[in-house]
């Protein structure tokens, strides 16, 4: 924060004040209720920040000179912040899964039990990790990109922060068992408001970066964080509309009631993976995989109508999750269709980016780093390919309620969202660090294989167990009765639950290894500097410091 | 030419704001609107009732417990479904729910016509320790919810808040939401009385928990479980046939 002017300081500390009181009035008003444990840990944070911040301030006004840099410390904590919450997350996964083989695991404590954590686990890799990873890229992806550096120094702090306060805030509730049951959704009313006003310094932060592009074109990546940042705010805001009990409770009830909340609550839900897990970290992809391989994006007409088409057909897609429930037959049936139809732009997307590594196989066979962007790339293609036909009505009948879909979403989430996030952050790190490379590309190559391994171990655990829960529901004995009790179903499911604990379990041990590689390339010494000029930002010339002629 | 455009299209900011944002808002508007006016989205039926105090402060428990994330409160339109649990769920049951809790993973049964299937006996004692009664189950224990009293002080605010967004709780339900969650689990009480008043002589009075000396998280607990599936009858009364889904054996 050394970098902040005085005027910045000054808004800093004023906001933190603020959010201290906010703090210590939440604490008094909420003395009985778990809002006011969260009105204590605002103000606890808020006063540590403010430390920060006063210990910072009696440096010198920051050199002028920094106008002609891009703004990379904030990227640098989100690196660290991104890294913690994934190794947060991902444990409490294994957790959770270890809890369904064996439930003695929540050691009979109601903060443990799986209903608490399993929230916890989602919302902390969603957010925690992936919503941090999303910030930290965009903020690197927008400066290099548009060539400009980042259009303040206290926004990228206050929406950084901001967004891990809330999670913390959410998390935290999820223990206490602060929860409004909506599926990736959780968070309660104060922590949802916090979001909003997070969300809307993030998008005017970025569109003002944007403003300040001296390319005329914005970049293809930059289409899809856009896309990722107005949509959430329009999905959030609709779908986490509620009425508290008082303002002194935690408690809320959400607007929406019955068949109307369900399709609110999976035209979210559904759109948290479009807008949230696909379109942010497709702005990844089109980013750091052409950087790290070295050729251009394969076609510019596939990005375009990639987008396009992600943009439009996801938004009807969410009604393929209510299948034979109370929701009226046409929206089910419009969800199908456009479910299927959604297979086109996201199999443009994978195809493209697969299409771009044609021509770099040799790197891709020596680099992990590409591996992982090409796996991600793969199992992109996979899991829509997947999600496409499980919205299909009679496959939906099966897979519905078992872990087929939880195999799905996994195949998603640790093949698709977390392999490229490794594969942009071993890009990213040593290009904001300045360093030539990674402290130890074995270790790399061990992660990619622990991801991979434990990938596949998890989502085959859940194909299999899915498949067969749903078909022995549906058994029938000759004498046309059902033949098989729930019980008999649940006690086939635990060989799987075990296994897949496991591949989660590889999968964590990956992200440790990440971890440690990280923070090991970041302690080495920093390599005498090289010729300026590669890595700076256009305009904004310091008068004192001219740049070289082009 | 369509390239052309585009090329228009990514030079503004703007420009591609609004284009995204008009992209994605058609879907949701097709889809979620109609909801709200469409007639058929919800059956009107005479004999839906409220939840009471007790039977609401229950499902707050359940949402806090995270209850959903295995159970789900949903009996599709498929036969094995309707033979397994009862009868294919209806919208109208779940017109007061703020939020709907039909969940998307069934790790446990489906909930939605628990109501009535056991006693409250064996919900407790379920509840207390699931292995006890299924020795198979991998359900964690809530025996914590015997010993946890409820907070009855919050159900005015709770019944309040239910009616700012649509529940048509009266003001005497309002005012006496405190007594009637008590007289529910207290039976004999001279609370008790109150509660069939308002919410009807089918309304279940019991001693959820086994004790009637004070209300506990258990007793609100069993008295929601006791309730689902119950709230109406129209679902009984009009047995349409289920969706025939392919049998494997077949």
């Amino acid at each position: 924060m050394g970098q902040l002017t005085s005027g910045e300081r000054t808004l800093g500390a004023a906001i933190l004040i603020v959010l201290a009181i906010l703090g210590i009035a939440m604490a008094a008003v909420g003395q009985n209720d778990p809002l006011g444990t969260h009105g204590g840990m605002i103000f606890l944070v808020s006063v540590g920040l403010l430390f920060v911040l006063i210990s910072s301030s009696f440096g010198p006004e920051p050199d002028p000179a920094r106008f002609s840099k891009y703004y990379d410390d904030p990227i640098k904590v989100g690196v660290a912040l991104t890294l913690i919450w994934a190794i947060f997350g991902m444990f409490i996964g294994v957790w959770a899964a270890a809890q369904l083989a064996w439930p003695s695991l929540n050691f009979d404590t109601a903060w443990a039990s799986f209903g608490r954590i399993r929230p916890a686990h989602t919302s902390g890799v969603i957010f925690g990790f992936g919503g941090n990873a999303l910030i930290t890229t965009s903020y690197h992806v927008v400066q290099r990109t548009s060539r400009a550096r980042l259009a303040d120094q206290f926004s990228p702090w206050f929406v950084l922060l901001g967004f891990n306060l809330f999670c913390l805030i959410a998390i935290s509730g999820y223990f206490m068992g602060v929860t409004q049951s909506k599926e990736y959704a959780e968070a309660e009313w104060y922590a949802d408001i916090w979001l909003v006003i997070v969300w809307v310094a993030y998008f005017i932060l970025f569109v003002r970066t944007l403003a300040r592009r001296k390319e005329p074109h914005i970049y293809v990546a930059n289409w899809y964080y856009l896309a990722f940042i107005l949509v959430v705010a329009i999905l959030h805001i609709v779908n986490n509309l509620a009425v508290p009990i008082s303002f002194a409770h935690a408690k809320s009830y959400t607007v929406w009631a019955g068949v109307q909340d369900s399709m609110v609550q999976w035209w979210y839900g559904h759109n948290a993976v479009a807008f949230f897990l696909t379109a942010g970290f497709l702005g990844m992809l089109y980013y750091y995989l052409p950087k790290r391989a070295q050729r251009p994006i394969f076609s510019y007409r596939l990005s375009i109508l990639s987008f396009w088409g992600i943009t439009f057909f996801y938004m009807w897609a969410g009604s393929h999750h209510l299948h034979y429930t109370a929701l009226p037959h046409w929206v089910q049936n419009l969800g199908m269709t456009f479910s299927v139809m959604l297979l086109v732009p996201s199999w443009a997307s994978a195809g493209n980016a697969l299409l771009t590594l044609n021509g770099a196989w040799d790197k891709v066979r020596d680099d992990a780093t590409l591996r992982f962007m090409m796996m991600a790339a793969f199992f992109y293609g996979l899991s829509t390919f997947e999600g496409s036909f499980m919205a299909i009505r009679p496959v939906n009948s099966l897979s519905h309620y078992t872990d087929w879909t939880v195999g799905h979403v996994h195949a998603g989430a640790l093949g698709w969202v977390a392999m490229i996030t490794f594969g942009a952050l071993y890009t990213l790190v040593p290009s904001i660090w300045k360093r030539e490379r990674m402290y130890s590309a074995g270790l790399v190559e061990l992660h990619f294989w622990l991801a991979l391994v434990g990938t596949l171990i998890y989502v085959f655990a859940m194909w299999n167990s899915g498949i067969i829960q749903g078909l022995m529901w549906r058994t029938y004995t000759q004498d046309d009765t059902l033949a098989y009790s729930f019980v008999d179903t649940l006690v086939a499911m635990y060989p799987y639950y075990i296994a897949r604990a496991f591949g989660g379990l590889l999968f964590l041990i990956g992200a440790i290894v990440a971890a440690y590689n990280v923070w090991m390339t970041v302690r080495t010494p920093e390599p005498a500097p090289s010729s300026a000029g590669e890595d700076l930002p256009l305009g904004d010339r310091p008068v004192a410091t001219p740049l070289p002629a082009e | 030419m369509p390239d052309l455009m585009h090329g228009k299209l990514e030079r503004s900011a703007t420009g591609l704001m609004l284009a995204i944002v008009a992209a994605a808002s058609v879907g949701g508007i097709v889809e979620i609107a109609p909801l709200f006016t469409v007639d058929d989205t919800v059956e009107q039926v005479k004999d839906m009732r409220l939840y009471t105090p007790l039977e609401l402060a229950g499902r707050d428990v359940y949402v806090r417990e995270g209850c959903y994330a295995c159970h789900s409160q949903m009996i599709r339109t498929l036969r094995d479904e309707v033979e397994r649990y009862g009868p294919y769920s209806l919208a109208v049951e779940s017109q007061y729910d703020h939020p709907m809790l039909w969940g998307s993973k069934r790790t446990g049964p489906d909930l939605a016509r628990i109501g009535g299937k056991y006693s409250d006996f064996w919900h407790v004692a379920h509840l207390i320790n699931p292995r006890d009664v299924v020795p198979e189950s991998n359900m964690p224990s809530y025996s914590w919810l015997a010993t946890t009293p409820l907070d009855v002080r919050d159900l005015p605010l709770k019944l309040q808040a239910q009616r700012y967004v649509g529940v048509p709780y009266t003001d005497a339900m309002i005012a006496n939401a405190s007594s009637d969650a008590h007289g529910q689990a207290v039976p004999d009480s001279d609370q008790a009385t109150g509660v069939s008043e308002r919410y009807g002589e089918a309304t279940q009075i019991s001693a959820f928990d086994g004790v009637t000396t004070n209300v506990t998280e258990m007793d609100a607990l069993v008295a929601y479980l006791q309730v689902l599936g119950q709230l109406t009858k129209a679902a009984y009364e009009n047995p349409a046939t289920s969706e025939q889904v392919p049998n494997p054996n077949d």
